[in-house]
């Protein structure tokens, strides 16, 4: 990784970067909070394809030399990851198990959830959080939701899932503590779907 | 520029919105992510010198510094006071340092950094908690290593808590604990709810705002996301209960709420007033009259003299 990143093309992050990520911290932890609600930004900057505004801000958020980032090929590709290693100083990594966050824009292309580090016995918060980029939030097969922050029930259907990604999210939750936790983005929309998650099949 | 008006303390400020450098809040805000992701679980947390000592509400202190932004109002408790040292300091301070409006008024408060209470008047959805926690481990007092509580909660092995309790029936007759009451998380994870009075345990299950839980010197943070199920430990025969007074508040005749017990004299007067002062005052700015209302103690001196 010794090639030199082209500055003149790099787009800006937040403006106010102590405001701007402390705004979108608060709208990701109130998705996390509150699974399947989706969540409106309002202060996200344009990001480089192929990532939308809300995936570009929760990387400028919570990104840093800490946390390394595993990216798939849709944002290997783009403009995306100079983008994000000027901006968050993250290191990338290509094993999925050594991900603290891993960045999914082509969904129905992408490893499942299992592949992702689901965290230690005693330390599960060691897990990888694994941001997903979709077309749209709403729109797609419903499904219904329980678990920590909904009460009684939620139903949502967001849109270019994988057709079996909610038996992976069954199976994320049924080896609770451990479990990736995932976040949906799309536009300046986001939506959270922790480990804890649980889902409610068809007429139980 | 607009920033400068945004941001009146922004001159003489040396150090970071909020005191908390970015790359600080970056990793709090991801362990409090992992901590209400895994309700009850204590995630480590790389805690910073704070300008106040460990047992001050640092870890509280340093939860609110990563999520508080200028459009939030602060609100600040210290055993469900707005106007002792403690919490005046700790309002105060986010007043500098994170330009943010304050208030006493439960309702109208976004953030509310508590210690060791829970405000009577229930939380609603947008609002976040934030409990300043001296020991987060609900084991260490029955096992004092790490290694091995930490294996404890890793195997769900909570045995030895339940013999604590039953000790405690065999020696008292009844579970004896007022404070830090343990509770289940989601029947997953034992969890301390920091030292508030078990009267306030019923008040965390399928709560409307966002907890969180902070420990500076322990270096933890755990998190109950809004209706979560949260279960005070009992038994079959011995269902667990809250205080309960025979007086009702002095100043507002409450019948309903955690009440403090005052000595008045040498002479063994006394008087019992609700813990929670905006509860109290509320309630007498609504008419409610206690049987000694119109006590000084009603009528404390205004912060700055003001």
């Amino acid at each position: 990784m010794t090639l030199g990143i082209d500055l003149s093309r790099i787009h800006p992050g937040f403006p106010d970067p102590v405001r701007g990520s402390q705004t979108v911290f608060r709208a990701i932890m109130d998705a996390v909070a509150r699974p399947g609600l989706a969540v409106a930004l309002n202060k996200a900057p344009e990001a480089p394809a192929p990532l939308a505004r809300a995936t570009g801000a929760i990387a400028l958020t919570l990104l840093d030399f800490e946390t390394p980032v595993w990216l798939d090929a849709g944002v290997l590709a783009g403009e995306a990851q100079a983008w994000l290693r000027f901006h968050c100083g993250c290191p990338l990594t290509s094993e999925t198990q050594d991900a603290a966050f891993a960045f999914i824009t082509r969904p129905e292309d992408g490893p499942p959830l299992s592949a992702f580090n689901a965290g230690d016995a005693k330390y599960p918060d060691r897990s990888t959080t694994v941001v997903i980029q979709l077309p749209h939030l709403e729109g797609g097969r419903p499904v219904r939701l329980k678990g920590p922050g909904i009460k009684g029930e939620r139903t949502i259907a967001p849109q270019g899932l994988p057709g079996d990604f909610w038996e992976q999210v069954a199976d994320n939750n049924s080896a609770f503590q451990f479990g990736v936790d995932v976040i949906l983005a799309s536009g300046d929309l986001l939506m959270g779907l922790p480990r804890s998650l649980q889902i409610q099949t068809e007429g139980a | 520029m607009s920033t400068a008006a945004t941001r009146p303390n922004e001159a003489e400020r040396y150090y970071n919105y909020a005191y908390l450098d970015e790359q600080t809040k970056r990793m709090i805000r991801r362990a409090i992510l992992k901590a209400l992701a895994i309700p009850g679980y204590q995630a480590p947390f790389g805690s910073r010198e704070m300008p106040v000592p460990y047992g001050w509400g640092t870890g509280g202190i340093q939860l609110t510094a990563a999520i508080i932004g200028p459009d939030d109002v602060y609100k600040c408790i210290d055993q469900g006071a707005d106007d002792t040292t403690n919490a005046v300091s700790i309002r105060k301070f986010f007043a500098r340092v994170a330009d943010v409006a304050t208030t006493e008024d439960t309702a109208e408060a976004t953030i509310i950094q508590t210690r060791h209470r829970i405000p009577e008047q229930p939380l609603k959805a947008g609002q976040v908690l934030v409990f300043q926690v001296p020991q987060p481990e609900p084991l260490r007092g029955l096992e004092a290593r790490e290694t091995e509580t930490r294996a404890m909660h890793a195997y769900e092995e909570y045995g030895l808590q339940y013999v604590s309790l039953y000790e405690n029936i065999s020696a008292f007759g009844r579970i004896a604990a007022t404070a830090g009451y343990p509770v289940m998380v989601e029947e997953r994870y034992l969890m301390s709810p920091s030292p508030i009075p078990k009267f306030d345990n019923p008040k965390m299950d399928d709560n409307e705002a966002i907890l969180l839980f902070g420990a500076g010197r322990e270096k933890r943070i755990y998190a109950i996301p809004p209706h979560t199920r949260v279960r005070s430990l009992d038994f079959e025969d011995y269902p667990f209960e809250v205080q309960t007074w025979e007086e009702n508040c002095a100043l507002c005749g409450a019948e309903d709420s955690y009440l403090d017990e005052v000595v008045l004299d040498d002479a063994g007067n006394r008087m019992f007033v609700c813990s929670d002062s905006h509860h109290c005052g509320q309630r007498r700015a609504e008419g409610h009259v206690g049987p000694m209302a119109g006590h000084q103690l009603a009528n404390p001196v205004a912060e700055d003299g003001q």
